[in-house]
């Protein structure tokens, strides 16, 4: 009988023998297998390096069964940028939550936008600094209480939430910016495409992609894990709006 | 026998780096380094190496440890403020044991300081500078040929100890042109560097690569404390392996003086200068400014030499000095408050060697 594989796990992720390391509910996990599925999809696996912040992205050098590198706090995106310098026909590609990008990472992000570098960021937003117990993260919501804004996010003293994949859009050297989720099938499904062609783009030389995904953090939200989702729909998602913000086939 | 050219020592720097095979540099414009940065600009995309002018020195080390963690060899360059803007990812390299070449101009501080000459840096180059324990290989030119030539040697021992290697130079060295031989050195077999990132299908078992900076999380080694072990032993390698100085009319000398950098060759003609008057003055030139040359400046203390540190800074490797000595003999020290003029441009001159020379004589 021919049999041909139609779904399982994909090749690229590390089986897990021993206690899994994200909590339960998280969706970082789940961003991990859409990036595993997409290079699966376009036959890159082999040919991929993986980029690692710290924070709750460290762990994924234990789960993706890919070339991967971790180095200090934010700088994954210059980390990225020599390995791709080195090697252009491979996909670079970096995993970092939004206060790794946004808040200390900011200046080697506005680095490689400014160079047009050839990589993908994919930003987990989940609205919080989540390995270091749930701080305010720029990307927390006006009004939302974290363990450094215990009366809540107040704009006047801290500012506003950052839209990542809208700012990035307005960059000429960016091909691709888009905001995704992955809290429900038809979303991961959208993510595992979008994450396809933000590698895409790569792979053509066409300029730098964004990826960004709203993701549960149900330890630091406090809220269960069916909570986390409904959280997401009604607090983040109307913050957050997913969508395409750019697509291009040229830099212009 | 190489090519001659008249150059800078910034300039015998990138040959020498180019020489010895480096694949990528990353570079951020500050003074008094500039000429080494835009040496890669022009030469190394015609060469088909990597050049990326980065957004910050925190750009230019991070980029650092992307393309050391690739295996290819890599540098970066800078002056004492982007060295010290660089120092934790420097701990990261350390604990991730990727190889690679720094270079440090030096220039003034504390602070913005002035952006001309100063040897201020010595305590951050040779102690770490950055978190936790790690020491680094410090190479320090005297010379546009030492320029070139301990950069090669500096990619060599990177290699050899999987760590980074510092060449720190100053802006005297960096902007003085000399005649300077562009030759490959070599230096003996390196081990494979198999565990560098590329994509795992590339690797001949096709098991993936991983290059992390913990040590112990992700299996590099079985403890934080095997981690820490690994590390000792190499630092006690390097120290015991890697010293290198240069001896110059010591065999007889009462007093010896102990410099690097430009400061060595003011204090050379300042040993001349007394040899010139009967007093038996000596020098050790320092090459390596980590690992220290204690057990040899211990020695010659035992056998009753006075020392003298010349050093363009308020006294930083004196302190090296005393520590070898162990309070065996006068150690005395001119610094930059010794420079012939108040203003930046002041220098450590000999005369000004010559007098502490004297007056340590009389003693």
């Amino acid at each position: 009988m021919n049999r041909e594989r139609v779904a399982g796990k994909p090749r690229l992720m590390v089986p897990q023998t021993a206690g899994f390391v994200y909590c339960p509910g998280c969706h970082e996990p789940l961003v991990a297998r859409a990036i595993a599925e997409a290079l699966e999809d376009l036959g890159m696996g082999d040919n991929a390096v993986g980029v690692f912040d710290i924070g709750c992205s460290s762990f994924l050098l234990g789960i993706m069964d890919i070339d991967s590198v971790i180095g200090p706090h934010g700088r994954p995106p210059d980390i990225a940028t020599a390995v791709k310098r080195i090697y252009p026909s491979n996909i670079v590609f970096t995993v970092q939550g939004d206060g790794g990008l946004l808040s200390i990472g900011a200046d080697p992000l506005m680095g490689v936008l400014a160079r047009a570098e050839k990589i993908t960021i994919v930003m987990i937003n989940n609205a919080v600094y989540g390995t270091t117990g749930g701080q305010m993260a720029p990307t927390s919501l006006a009004g939302q209480e974290t363990s450094t804004t215990p009366g809540g996010r107040d704009a006047s003293k801290h500012g506003f939430p950052v839209h990542a994949a809208e700012m990035i859009a307005t960059f000429k050297s960016t091909a691709y910016s888009v905001r995704c989720a992955v809290n429900n099938p038809y979303n991961y499904e959208q993510t595992r495409e979008c994450l396809r062609t933000a590698f895409t783009k790569q792979m053509d030389g066409v300029g730098f992609s964004f990826v960004e995904v709203l993701s549960a953090c149900p330890s630091n939200w406090h809220m269960s894990p069916a909570a986390s989702l409904r959280w997401i729909e009604e607090s983040l998602m109307p913050e957050f709006p997913l969508g395409e913000f750019k697509n291009v086939d040229k830099m212009e | 026998m190489g090519e001659r050219m008249f150059i800078e020592g910034n300039v015998a720097i990138g040959c020498g780096a180019g020489t010895a095979d480096c694949k990528a540099f990353f570079g951020y414009p500050i003074t008094p380094q500039n000429e080494v940065t835009e040496w890669f600009a022009r030469e190394f995309p015609r060469m088909g190496r990597v050049f990326v002018q980065s957004q910050s020195e925190l750009g230019s080390i991070n980029m650092l440890y992307g393309a050391a963690a690739t295996g290819l060899r890599a540098m970066t360059s800078s002056s004492s403020p982007g060295w010290s803007l660089m120092q934790e990812t420097v701990s990261d390299l350390a604990n991730a044991e990727l190889p690679c070449v720094i270079v440090n101009v030096q220039r003034g501080g504390p602070g913005g300081g002035p952006i001309r000459h100063a040897q201020q840096d010595y305590f951050q180059c040779t102690r770490g500078g950055g978190h936790g324990d790690y020491r680094n290989i410090v190479l320090v030119p005297a010379s546009s040929q030492e320029c070139c030539d301990l950069t090669q040697l500096a990619f060599y021992l990177a290699d050899k100890y999987r760590n980074p290697v510092i060449v720190m130079s100053d802006a005297i060295i960096g902007r003085l042109r000399e005649t300077v031989e562009v030759e490959k050195k070599e230096f003996g077999p390196l081990p494979d560097k198999d565990w560098g990132v590329s994509g795992k299908g590339q690797h001949g078992d096709g098991k993936r690569r991983v290059v992390d900076h913990s040590g112990d999380l992700f299996g590099r080694y079985a403890s934080y404390h095997d981690l820490l072990y690994s590390l000792n032993e190499k630092i006690k390698r390097m120290q015991s392996d890697e010293l290198r100085y240069e001896e110059y009319k010591t065999e007889d000398a009462e007093l010896i003086l102990v410099a690097y950098g430009y400061s060595a060759r003011v204090a050379k003609e300042a040993v001349n200068l007394s040899r010139n008057e009967g007093i038996r003055a000596g020098l050790l030139r320092l090459i390596t400014a980590w690992p220290f040359p204690y057990e040899v400046i211990k020695q010659k203390a035992s056998l009753g030499s006075d020392f003298l540190a010349v050093e363009d800074s308020l006294g930083q490797m004196v302190e090296d000095v005393k520590i070898a000595v162990e309070g065996k003999s006068n150690v005395g020290l001119v610094s930059i408050l010794d420079r012939h003029l108040p203003t930046d441009g002041g220098m450590i001159l000999p005369d000004r060697v010559l007098a502490r020379i004297k007056e340590m004589h009389r003693v």
